[in-house]
């Protein structure tokens, strides 16, 4: 069934509602790309307009992406709370951007709100939303997680420590790891992502790592991020694995392209709660996620890319994560282009991550083929630290160079804890302090050669 | 006075990575020298990406080490398409197409597939090295190979079609990465069994960062032998093949091949 609005003496059509939100969305390559974006600003608009006068309960009517064809859909129809959904039920989009705007929105009710919004809705009123609305909006949605220390907690920001090495090799590792943690990096996960897929090197790194957290008590978690299904052979295998991790996508074939489905991603949450490895909490998954990569694998089914990036995070929230991250601007510049575009959508997936009660942080990043530079990296980074981000990436120097791409670095967190005044996750914050690596203003020290962590890199 | 620079006190780590560890602040910030530094990485990797593919040059070097050569072209004109149309770079133009096409040739085991990818200046530096190393075992293993395919503004899944046209039972495609800050010229190896257009990258396997500093060459060929006598054994790529040369190269030292070079 089709839509219309009326700009002027022009009246714009809209045949379905798929086609009604890929309109509506922000300007992006990728949809460009995939045929379904509009035809011009104008038409952009009336979309919105248009959108903005449709009920949320419409999206419960009307699926993008068919029921019978595609699991992520039964998923989110099959597992919406209906009473969590009821305060707002009578809203249209429009509406409901001015109630998460409002002063009755506050964290307790936006967070009750959870199970009751789908991706489809948080995508809808996020195409309606200026970039100031994603930041407040998100802002008062709260969202904690727990492994061995408690992340998202407000006031907080953490980082994923990211000492990836091009060959694996255990001391060029160790050493990017003790860098981070001289820096007061790491509280979200030291997460590695091996340049081999293969798994006596991957188990290799994870003893590494283990090891490491052991000897010093290093209250965060580790993470090799290979494919799921390596991680249970892993674990079955005996491997130290505190999070298992997986990319995953907001359609049934996009994850099929990355090889996995719902049902062998309970079997890894399983594997890992097996291991029992959390001391304070049972958060075990760390999913990756990013606008583009089901138009990569073909299986867009005509709607554009942001709206399946939220149906991604309906995948996340059935496994409980400890942490999501948007990897925004990995792909490259055919789905987001430049600058602008990136931190659009950085904004747009922290936003309805949040709202859909995830944990998420942000992997601040762009290709050497997109037009952006490390300028637009502190504008994103800096809007989602006032938006509340759950977590950003540290690497040292911005460079990783086993990706070959340009993300957050350590000092850059360490920025954003200055102008903003954020704290680590106060676990790892009360460790570093009894470390010697920060004081009690969370600010670093200066050091001497013979920090045992030092030490430990020269054993 | 001159203002601080707190220098780090684990500098000497970092003759283990090439990571930018232990750059030193300003206040929590980077000192100056290292923003620029960053600067002047980063400008290098952007004019890499522009740089023009001399196909010329590596199918004298290819031809040289005794394999056939063709050319072919992907359905992108230039680059400017080809980095906004990844759909275009995964297709072959039609000349490219009735070229294969026309070739009528026999069914081999292996299409071998050079794309230029994001960065020309890596397969102009990796492409000749890496063949060289593989050639042994192609003949231990008697692989029977067609040409070898220089493909321009090609993408991974361009490799799909190669091989379907050449009826091979896997395509190994070697294509430029994406440049970074620290290595513009990193080459990335994907084997793909029964190739044909519709295959996606959870079907492939993957060897990248393959360079002198990175995977280096003899390496790089000893892993795709084993991932290709793999996947020709077991009928399949991707996740269900996982990687386990290092064992081998573990338990029986350096590989045979690797020890006679």
């Amino acid at each position: 069934m089709g839509f219309h609005y009326a700009t002027g003496t022009t009246r714009w059509a809209f045949g379905s509602l798929a086609e009604l939100m890929a309109k509506a969305t922000p300007p992006r390559s990728g949809d460009m790309l995939a045929g379904i974006a509009a035809s011009c600003a104008e038409e952009n608009v009336a979309a919105k307009l248009c959108l903005a006068d449709i009920p949320l309960r419409r999206f419960l009517e009307e699926t993008l992406v068919p029921y019978e064809a595609d699991e992520i859909t039964r998923l989110i129809i099959d597992t919406h709370d209906r009473e969590a959904f009821a305060p707002i039920a009578h809203l249209t989009v429009g509406e409901f951007r001015n109630f998460l705007l409002s002063s009755e929105a506050t964290p307790e009710a936006v967070s009750a709100l959870t199970p009751g919004v789908t991706p489809e809705m948080a995508a809808a009123v996020s195409k309606l939303m200026r970039n100031q609305d994603l930041i407040l909006a998100a802002k008062k949605c709260r969202v904690v997680t727990k492994f061995r220390n408690t992340l998202g907690l407000p006031g907080t920001m953490a980082v994923r420590l990211q000492p990836n090495h091009p060959t694996d090799s255990r001391a060029g590792i160790a050493a990017s790891i003790i860098d981070g943690l001289m820096y007061g990096s790491g509280d979200a996960v030291i997460g590695i992502n091996p340049a081999s897929d293969s798994l006596p090197v991957i188990a290799d790194l994870l003893q590494l790592i283990d090891g490491l957290i052991a000897r010093f008590e290093i209250p965060t978690q580790a993470c090799v991020l290979t494919h799921v299904t390596s991680s249970i052979e892993l674990i079955n295998r005996g491997m130290p694995v505190d999070l298992v991790f997986q990319s995953v996508a907001g359609t049934e074939a996009a994850n099929r392209a990355f090889g996995v489905d719902l049902a062998v991603l309970r079997e890894g949450r399983e594997a890992a709660l097996s291991l029992k490895r959390g001391t304070i909490g049972d958060n075990v998954m760390y999913f990756e996620t990013g606008q583009g990569s089901a138009l990569s694998a073909n299986a867009h089914h005509g709607v554009d890319q942001q709206t399946l990036e939220a149906r991604a995070y309906a995948v996340c929230r059935q496994f409980k994560p400890l942490l999501v991250n948007t990897v925004v601007g990995f792909i490259g510049p055919e789905y987001l282009y430049d600058g602008k575009q990136i931190i659009r959508a950085g904004l747009e997936d922290h936003f309805c991550g949040k709202l859909m009660g995830l944990p998420l942080g942000c992997d601040v990043c762009y290709t050497n083929h997109a037009e952006a530079d490390q300028d637009d990296m502190d504008n994103l980074m800096t809007l989602l630290a006032a938006a509340g981000v759950t977590y950003i990436m540290g690497i040292p120097g911005a460079d990783d160079v086993m990706l070959n791409y340009q993300s957050t670095s350590f000092h850059d967190a360490l920025y954003l804890r200055e102008v903003f005044g954020l704290r680590r996750a106060p676990e790892f914050d009360a460790w570093l302090q009894r470390m010697r690596i920060a004081g009690a203003d969370g600010r670093l020290l200066r050091q001497e050669p013979a920090h045992p962590l030092i030490a430990w890199h020269e054993a | 006075m001159r203002p601080p620079v707190v220098e780090d006190s684990w500098k000497r780590l970092s003759r283990t990575t090439q990571a930018r560890i232990a750059l030193g602040r300003a206040g929590a910030s980077l000192p100056t020298q290292e923003v620029l530094n960053f600067s002047l990485a980063h400008a290098r990797a952007r004019d890499a990406v522009h740089a023009p593919f001399d196909r010329d040059k590596i199918a004298g070097e290819i031809e040289a080490l005794g394999f056939e050569t063709l050319f072919v072209a992907s359905a992108a004109p230039d680059r400017a398409s080809y980095l906004r149309r990844p759909d275009w770079g995964r297709s072959l133009n039609p000349e490219s197409q009735a070229l294969l096409a026309a070739r009528k040739s026999e069914a081999c085991d292996l299409a071998i597939v050079v794309a230029d990818g994001l960065s020309a200046t890596a397969v102009h530096n990796q492409t000749a090295p890496l063949l060289a190393a593989f050639k042994p075992y192609i003949a231990r293993a008697g692989w029977r190979v067609g040409p070898i395919v220089i493909a321009s503004q090609a993408r991974v899944a361009l490799g799909d079609e190669i091989g379907r046209l050449l009826q091979a039972r896997a395509a190994i495609l070697l294509v430029g990465e994406r440049p970074g800050l620290s290595s513009p010229d990193s080459l990335g190896i994907y084997v793909t069994y029964d190739p044909k257009p519709g295959r996606n990258d959870g079907e492939r396997n993957c060897i990248s960062n393959v360079r002198e500093e990175g995977l280096a060459h003899d390496l790089a060929a000893f892993k795709l032998a084993w991932l290709v006598d793999q996947a020709l054994r077991r009928k399949l790529t991707g996740v269900g093949l996982k990687d386990e040369s290092d064992l081998l190269l573990q338990s029986e030292g350096r590989p045979a091949a690797l020890s006679e070079r």
